[in-house]
């Protein structure tokens, strides 16, 4: 069990340490109102990589995150803004939508018997390019519903915000782990990443066990996009484009095996805000350039691919590890 | 019986290809004419041919990697990279067969350490080009400085714009790198092996194959395409973008490759076909532009045809077409 808890102690020790740095050299960056926008900033991020974190233990990958979080934007900024809808029904629609996407993603997943990599693929293409044909422009959001939900905010000591969506996305972590490490579901999911032959042989519903995580990814997806229309305000057809990338990144420095079967939702949550951490410590420092986040990334990420390497040591060559907790 | 096996999977890409090249004749009558001006051939065909080169190029090295059932994410990022290596050098000064050989190897060096992370560290192929995919358009950001560097060296120029006995110069280098390639991979056993890793990779390690090797060359030459590509575009534009230069590019290949009639799964490939996918997906684009719809439909449209290529290509349809209904024992490993 200790082996199995490793990566993840690894995210938290790197985390905790890369935190501490940089507050010696920024010591304003130990603020509750630097922690606060931690969540709010990185509140849809966090959420789709909820739904990423399923998929991956699962054994699959969805590219079509970051299209579905622009596709939902649209979606309820043109519900809202052009149809008059009430923005609680709109949010109704724009999951149900979701939901039946990601149900038709995991059907063809699972019937057609192709990697989920392309099928996600196609449905990346789809969404990016149906919430294209609703419009070209961004859909500004004007409803007092709007402005009633973000001014939800809880005030923290030293000038914090713990805002509505920084809190929702806590609450989908929490609802995620209890997901993942308490039902029967959850056990459903780890078993198909292992190894899907004996998952089905043991009884585990593969085909309707695949469809509901697709379905979950997708409505996440959603839920992330209309967290990202309260952050922004507008729908907008090409915002969060590459999310789908700092979603996996987020998982995979999170500690969870690409190859399936192992993974914790709430590492997840240690990988999105180390990301954020980056990000903010690129801000505080200014003359970094922006593009210093990607690299730092992509740095993190080999990082922890060989880690994970290290720690369950490969078996033959062109076959799973088969080693799981 | 190699050659039987071409033939077979020639046809439906070629039908395609002339469907839609139909299709974009009736809604636009004026598609077939081609021109002599200036020395070049000009026409809307031309132009399919010169806009599908990258594709085509990046293509024809995802068709190796996807052989070995692996994936490169990462060209559209090295596009970017070497694009920006070209750009700098000839802004700095030094002579163009330098900047553009100094932009290949850089191109080699990216698909090494891929193959590096994927044969050696055994790591998935989809993880371990995120990597690159990610910090890739960084670095290029890192040596373009944050802008769009800009050129006016003729000789590099030449590579994107130019023309070769008429032709669009991206259009003989894609077409040369085709020859080339489906000449090593069909004339020698290096096709055959990569077939074999793709089949079982243990097994072909047990066979005797230096898997790891050729594991790595695969990747190495998508790298060299990529750098081709990125070359060719950063050339056309007479500026190296790091933001957007060859962005999800990778996607396209990998459809040009499916379409192709490679296997995802791995072992069967076909780089001829793969550069007929490119320019089946060219096709469709330069179709959408000219009818006058938006190019977003674009997207819809390859969605489309990734939906449709499955459909034909999956288990179910097979049964459908020899009347077998009786589903077949577990077909993925």
């Amino acid at each position: 069990m200790k082996r199995s808890l490793r990566p993840l102690a690894a995210t938290a020790v790197i985390f905790i340490i890369a935190y501490a740095l940089s507050v010696l050299q920024f010591p304003s960056m130990l603020s509750t109102r630097v922690l606060g926008n931690f969540l709010t900033d990185n509140a849809f991020l966090g959420i789709a990589a909820v739904g990423m974190t399923f998929v991956i233990i699962s054994g699959g990958i969805d590219l079509s995150v970051g299209a579905v979080i622009g596709f939902t934007g649209v979606l309820v900024a043109v519900l809202i803004s052009w149809m008059g809808i009430h923005p609680l029904l709109a949010f109704a629609i724009a999951l149900g939508v979701a939901g039946l996407f990601g149900a038709a993603m995991g059907l063809t997943i699972h019937f057609l018997n192709v990697p989920s990599f392309i099928v996600t693929l196609a449905g990346m293409f789809l969404a990016r390019g149906g919430a294209s044909v609703i419009t070209q422009d961004s859909v500004p959001i004007n409803h007092d519903f709007y402005g009633t939900v973000t001014g939800l905010i809880i005030r923290l000591p030293g000038g914090g915000r713990l805002s509505f969506i920084g809190l929702l996305m806590i609450a989908i972590f929490i609802l995620g782990a209890l997901l993942a490490h308490r039902t029967r579901f959850g056990s459903y999911v780890y078993a198909l990443g292992g190894n899907e032959v004996s998952a089905s042989l043991m009884g585990v519903p593969v085909a309707r066990t695949t469809v509901q995580i697709y379905m979950l990814s997708s409505m996440l997806a959603a839920l992330a996009g209309i967290v990202f229309s309260f952050y922004t305000s507008a729908g907008y057809p090409l915002a969060a484009v590459g999310v789908e990338l700092d979603a996996i990144s987020a998982v995979v420095i999170g500690g969870t095996l690409l190859t399936g079967g192992y993974g914790f939702v709430l590492g997840t949550f240690v990988g999105v805000m180390l990301l954020g951490l980056v990000q903010t410590y690129i801000i505080f420092d200014g003359t970094l350039s922006s593009w210093w986040t990607k690299i730092v990334i992509g740095v993190l990420l080999f990082l922890f691919i060989v880690l994970q390497r290290v720690i369950f040591a490969a078996s033959t060559p062109g076959e799973k590890s088969p080693e799981k907790a | 019986m190699k050659r039987l096996h071409l033939e077979r999977l020639a046809n439906p890409q070629l039908l395609a290809l002339a469907g839609v090249l139909l299709i974009n004749w009736l809604l636009f009558p004026n598609f077939f004419r081609i021109t002599w001006q200036d020395g070049r051939l000009f026409g809307s065909l031309i132009d399919v041919i010169n806009r599908g080169a990258p594709v085509a190029i990046l293509a024809i090295g995802m068709t190796g990697v996807i052989a070995t059932k692996g994936v490169d994410l990462s060209v559209g990022a090295i596009m970017a990279v070497c694009g920006a290596v070209a750009a700098t050098m000839v802004v700095a000064g030094y002579p163009t067969p330098v900047a553009v050989i100094a932009a290949l190897a850089v191109g080699l060096a990216c698909g090494l350490w891929n193959g590096f992370l994927v044969a050696v560290l055994d790591i998935q192929p989809i993880i371990a080009t995120l990597v690159l995919m990610v910090a890739g358009r960084g670095i290029a950001q890192l040596i373009t400085e944050g802008s769009i560097v800009t050129f006016n060296d003729p000789a590099l120029i030449f590579i994107g714009t130019g023309s070769f006995l008429g032709l669009p110069m991206a259009a003989v280098i894609a077409l040369v790198l085709m020859v080339l390639v489906t000449f090593l991979v069909r004339r020698t056993a290096i096709g055959l092996f990569i077939q074999a890793i793709g089949v079982n990779r243990a097994a072909a390690s047990l066979s005797g194959i230096r898997s790891r090797m050729l594991l790595m060359l695969v990747y190495a030459l998508s790298g060299f395409c990529a750098a081709i590509a990125g070359i060719v575009v950063a050339a056309d534009i007479r500026g190296a973008d790091a933001n957007n230069s060859g962005l999800w590019l990778e996607l396209d290949a990998i459809l040009a490759v499916v379409i192709g009639g490679t296997s995802l799964l791995g072992g069967r490939f076909s780089i001829p076909m793969a550069v007929v996918g490119a320019l089946i997906i060219q096709a469709m684009n330069t179709g959408i532009l000219v009818s006058g719809f938006r190019p977003e439909f674009n997207l819809i449209v390859k969605a489309g045809m990734i939906i449709l290529i499955l459909l034909i290509q999956s288990p179910l349809a097979g049964r459908l077409f020899t009347g077998r209904l009786v589903p077949a024992k577990a077909a993925r490993k």
